[in-house]
């Protein structure tokens, strides 16, 4: 080499193969290719493998843990209150137990953020929310019901058509076990068919309402109705909602 | 291109410039903030102990956006001459250093400023700063893309990172264990001697010992 390349100047490089360019466009390919098919890709491998399995390779399948006042409240499952009120026949305030002893409801469902991360084949447990709901009497005046979170910050709410949908639940169990504390239990909301987002976390209230409150995160930008298929959804014809 | 201004002066090569030293500092400072506020945000039992998410998030954001300032900085600009031949030096190639990476540092190369390990490194850092600058951005504004976009773009932030920590632990134990190299990040020089041993290539193409003040 030393007779090959005696003294090169700057301007001889191009001589040489341009490596460093090469692996850089390359890595970035890499990236574009990842974004437009690491869906698919990681759809395959977590049915091929196993979600459990699934879970363990980088960015697969698990949950990224959101609180939006950096805490998680604990409540104990002795000390768990759920408040229903507002424009209902019977106020009532439920204990874990007693939504325990209410019709149960469970089904297995993936958990979709709106930002874009995934976890398929979660199992849920709870009461239907229209099961609630029609427990407690709504009155016709009623539009919507609103939730309110243990932690003093979220709130969320949803029409009540959309609150009568079979997979909205109060639930109680996630992932074959009583819900964890930094999943939002002992008690959360899981509205399957929207964005995580809806899904309201230490569920402490639920309020029937004669107008949509608009919740936290669509305070901050996010759509009102969350619908994962990004439509206006089957109970709502009015696209500015979404 | 120049020797330093000490008395033992033909003992001493410059291989940072102070530009060059202030980049890579910046830079270093970026990913270590990116990387420790990454953490809590990928494990979630971690944060909430110290500051709430979106806080965290902010930091994460900012210092994401700033990420490519160093390197395009110390680039452009009359400041950028040491940069953008460093560059140059990373991007070309000899066959040499091609046979050498491939049999694993089993050849016999005559190292550039460089060695192959170390250019794949920057390579590497200057490709995931791209890479992982987009498809944040793509996670910031997810609005703009249809969801499984947004899904494939967490999937590469999250490899990406993977790897990023895996390269910027391997720099940092070989940084650790070359002493002399570490230091010429700090104080710019480093010994003829070391030079001739390490980077021979470099001490005969850029003349190293015909220039200089």
């Amino acid at each position: 080499m030393t007779a090959e390349f005696p003294r090169v100047a700057p301007e001889e490089f191009p001589k040489r193969v341009n490596v460093g360019r090469r692996v850089f466009i390359g890595l970035a390919a890499l990236g574009a290719l990842g974004v437009a098919f690491g869906n698919s890709v990681q759809n395959f491998v977590g049915s091929a493998v196993g979600s459990g399995l699934g879970g363990l390779l980088p960015g697969g399948d698990r949950f990224r843990i959101y609180s939006i006042t950096g805490a998680f409240p604990k409540i104990t499952r002795d000390k768990y209150r759920l408040k229903v009120s507002g424009l209902v026949d019977q106020p009532t305030t439920f204990t874990l137990a007693e939504l325990q002893s209410m019709p149960k409801t469970s089904f297995t469902k993936a958990f979709q953020c709106v930002t874009g991360w995934r976890v398929p084949d979660v199992h849920w447990e709870g009461v239907k929310l229209s099961d609630i709901l029609d427990r407690v009497g709504v009155q016709s005046s009623a539009v919507a019901v609103s939730f309110d979170s243990y932690d003093n910050a979220d709130t969320e709410s949803l029409t009540l058509d959309q609150a009568h949908l079979p997979d909205v639940i109060v639930a109680y169990s996630m992932l074959g076990a009583p819900v964890t504390t930094e999943h939002g239990g002992p008690v959360r909301l899981y509205v399957a068919p929207m964005f995580g987002y809806k899904s309201l976390k230490w569920l402490s209230g639920i309020r029937v309402v004669d107008s949509v409150e608009v919740g936290f995160w669509e305070q901050n930008g996010y759509p009102i109705n969350g619908w994962l298929d990004g439509t206006t959804g089957p109970n709502n014809p009015d696209p500015e909602l979404t | 291109m120049t020797l330093t201004q000490t008395p033992a002066r033909s003992l001493r090569v410059l291989r940072f410039d102070r530009v060059q030293r202030g980049a890579h500092w910046a830079n270093a400072l970026l990913f270590f903030t990116l990387m420790f506020t990454a953490i809590p945000l990928y494990f979630g039992s971690f944060f909430g102990i110290v500051m709430p998410r979106h806080v965290i998030e902010m930091i994460h954001l900012w210092t994401g956006l700033a990420l490519p300032l160093p390197i395009i900085v110390s680039l452009i600009g009359p400041w950028g001459k040491a940069m953008r031949h460093d560059v140059r030096r990373i991007n070309y190639w000899t066959r040499d250093e091609i046979r050498w990476l491939r049999s694993a540092g089993k050849t016999k190369l005559e190292s550039d400023k460089f060695n192959p390990g170390q250019k794949l490194n920057s390579i590497f850092i200057g490709a995931s700063i791209l890479v992982m600058l987009v498809t944040g951005a793509m996670l910031q504004w997810f609005r703009f893309f249809p969801v499984p976009w947004r899904s494939g773009a967490t999937f590469v932030h999250d490899v990406f990172a993977y790897a990023v920590f895996f390269v910027v632990f391997g720099h940092i134990v070989m940084a650790l264990t070359h002493r002399e190299a570490l230091r010429s990040i700090f104080k710019g020089w480093v010994n003829r001697s070391w030079a001739e041993r390490y980077a021979p290539r470099w001490l005969r193409e850029e003349r190293l010992d015909d220039v200089g003040p």
